[in-house]
């Protein structure tokens, strides 16, 4: 296990390799290059001088790239020009939102979308099957800020069940250790707080798991039906095992594996998802401040955050990788 | 010589054939599937106002003819009557005639986008699966260069693909376009090259190897007729997400800046500023995206289902 864990993490070299060379050239295809990115159109030509001496730009290539991966070595990744902060320290302050936000859509997804696609594969043709494929074909054709928009009307403005905007109520004086406000509730025994925090990720948490839901019931479905079919499942049944551990042993740990790379795969749609699901509910996460940062050309920022997110959708597509050989043992002799 | 060419003639007819009754059989599926002719209906539906309807809108979808009567203070807008079918728009324009019109934009952006993100998906997942399938060692290099490549774009997000191509060409539309065109590239490039080299594992391949036909033409005859089903469905479904990409950029605001074009990603854009008072500016448009996603979402599946070999028959 440990070997193959190696492995695939020798394989990200060259992925995040040629990922550093896009992103070395992707500023200097700017219109202007990035020093009149920073500066924007109030530069005059000797700042522009100046601005491209300390940037180091009168340097041979070479020698940019190679101060380029070492700032990168060092997590540096520049200053944001529209708030003058380390862009490193604005996404440690807002990364925590986002990872609530995309966890939270993750358990929803999950928790609901492997029992309806397991039910509805057991069901074939039932108003339950029939349901969770017309929820698979519709959800993934519903835009995510529309469905946002929905819900804030019908569950915020309408009911009044929850709140429209924000991650916490400001009236609440809850302490925050982590930036994770549901758990720093649980560690300062703040229970409201923490309470109040869950309440807040509840709408747009089902807003952002509209798409993963959709694809994860329906690979669910399929797998499971192909499953069902196989000859071991019908020795199973035939020599009398009960429903729950035919399931459990037989069918899910089985239909798991295409399901499980879905999962990983989604990671990514889960974090575009959440630069529009976080702009309409006002989630103050760096999905929120990355459309912030394209309003205002933040390029920077822009940079920085591709690069994080590709980093993390690396990383997690790793990890599903490394499940694998959990679910499936064949695979991690391979 | 002459033998071997007439052998490989017949070989290739009847490869020919294979495929032919393939596709054949498909649309006698495809005609038998209410999704199949639900999706059909909807996506001629839309080809048809998209094509049409621009002629025949009740009025000029850019003149502003009822800005007199509106007052964004206190929150009047025309509503449906008469005159206007859905009211007016927040500068005046009648909305029902911006809706056709903008379905015409919205369907020019989706095929646009996903022809450009096929033709340079196909491109490089030829060359890499027959490069893979039929090149040996020097191929398999290539194959894996070219797919390291296509990975890395795969690492990041569509979405924020779409947004960095944006950012940095500039507000058009073309730039949407070649955004969300260069999202898709990374998945049709795969998809061939994946059934490319499934192909070449099979044995007419073999066979045309061992008759001595040159690999471009093993490669563009029998390789590539034989692979492009599962492209074309991945087409087809990409017409919906290009659609709804389209209308993501357009919200974040990077969509088309051409603010004399109506398109219903901008429309919805527009719209957000006046959800209190007008939500229905922001309905309409939303519905005909999520209708016309439908649609190509609903044909799409149904072809795979009808071009799936395992539920043949």
């Amino acid at each position: 296990m440990g070997r193959f864990i190696a492995r695939r993490l020798m394989q990200l070299v060259p992925t995040l390799f040629g990922l550093s060379i896009l992103l070395f050239i992707w500023p200097r295809q700017l219109p202007g290059g990035p020093e009149t990115a920073l500066l924007g159109d109030r530069g005059t030509p000797e700042q522009l001088v100046l601005i491209r001496q300390s940037l180091g730009l009168d340097e041979p290539l070479i020698v940019q790239y190679g101060k380029f991966l070492e700032r990168l070595a060092r997590f540096d990744l520049g200053t944001s020009i529209s708030t003058r902060r380390p862009v490193l320290t604005e996404f440690a302050d807002r990364f925590p939102a986002t990872v609530e936000l995309t966890v939270t859509a993750m358990i929803i997804a999950i928790g609901l979308g492997i029992p309806l696609g397991y039910l509805a594969a057991r069901h074939r043709g039932s108003i339950l099957d029939q349901l969770s494929v017309g929820w698979s074909l519709l959800g993934v054709c519903v835009p995510i800020f529309f469905l946002g928009y929905v819900l804030k009307a019908v569950g915020a403005e309408n009911l009044g069940w929850f709140p429209s905007t924000g991650r916490q109520d400001p009236t609440i004086d809850a302490t925050h250790v982590t930036g994770f406000y549901v758990l720093d509730g649980l560690l300062t025994q703040e229970w409201d707080a923490s309470l109040d925090a869950l309440w807040h990720l509840v709408l747009p948490g089902l807003t952002l798991a509209s798409i993963p839901l959709a694809a994860i019931v329906r690979i669910t479905r399929a797998s499971v039906i192909e499953v069902l079919g196989t000859e071991h499942v019908r020795t199973a049944e035939a020599k009398g095992l009960t429903d729950a551990v035919l399931r459990r042993r037989h069918v899910l740990r089985n239909a798991m594996l295409p399901v499980s790379t879905t999962i990983g795969l989604m990671t990514g749609t889960l974090l575009s998802g959440a630069v529009l699901t976080e702009t309409v509910f006002a989630f103050a996460g760096i999905g929120a401040f990355l459309a912030q940062a394209i309003s205002e050309l933040d390029y920077p920022v822009l940079m920085g955050f591709i690069l994080f997110i590709a980093l993390i959708y690396v990383l997690v597509n790793l990890v599903v990788d490394v499940s694998y050989g959990l679910i499936d043992p064949r695979i991690r002799v391979r | 010589m002459s033998v071997l060419t007439r052998k490989a003639d017949r070989i290739d007819r009847l490869a020919d054939q294979h495929g032919l009754s393939l596709w054949q059989e498909a649309l006698r599926r495809l005609r038998r599937s209410p999704p199949a002719i639900i999706g059909a209906v909807i996506v001629v539906l839309f080809v048809v106002i998209a094509l049409v309807g621009p002629l025949l809108v009740p009025h000029d979808p850019l003149s502003q003819a009822w800005r007199g009567e509106i007052s964004e203070a206190r929150g009047a807008f025309p509503g449906p009557r008469a005159e206007n079918w859905l009211g007016v728009d927040h500068l005046g324009r009648d909305e029902f005639s911006r809706l056709i019109v903008g379905a015409r934009q919205t369907l020019i952006v989706g095929v646009v986008s996903t022809l450009l993100g096929l033709a340079v998906g196909v491109l490089i997942g030829g060359i890499a699966g027959a490069a893979a399938g039929l090149g040996g060692r020097a191929g398999r290099f290539l194959d894996s260069f070219i797919m390291r490549i296509i990975d890395m774009l795969l690492a990041v997000p569509s979405l924020l693909l779409a947004v960095s191509v944006a950012a940095v060409l500039g507000q058009s539309l073309a730039t949407v376009m070649i955004a969300i065109g260069l999202v898709s590239v990374p998945i049709f490039a795969r998809l061939l090259r994946g059934a490319m080299l499934a192909q070449a594992e099979s044995e007419y391949v073999t066979a045309a190897v061992a008759l001595g036909v040159p690999q471009w033409k093993i490669a563009w005859s029998h390789l590539l007729p034989n692979s492009v089903g599962p492209v074309i469905v991945q087409a087809t479904l990409t017409l919906a997400t290009a659609i709804i990409e389209a209308a993501a950029l357009s919200f974040l605001g990077l969509g088309n800046a051409d603010a004399a074009i109506p398109e219903w990603g901008v429309m919805l854009a527009d719209a957000q500023r006046y959800l209190s008072v007008r939500p229905e500016w922001a309905i309409y448009p939303s519905v005909g995206i999520i209708v016309i996603a439908l649609g190509f979402t609903l044909l799409g599946e149904s072809m795979r289902e009808a071009l799936d070999p395992k539920l043949r028959r």
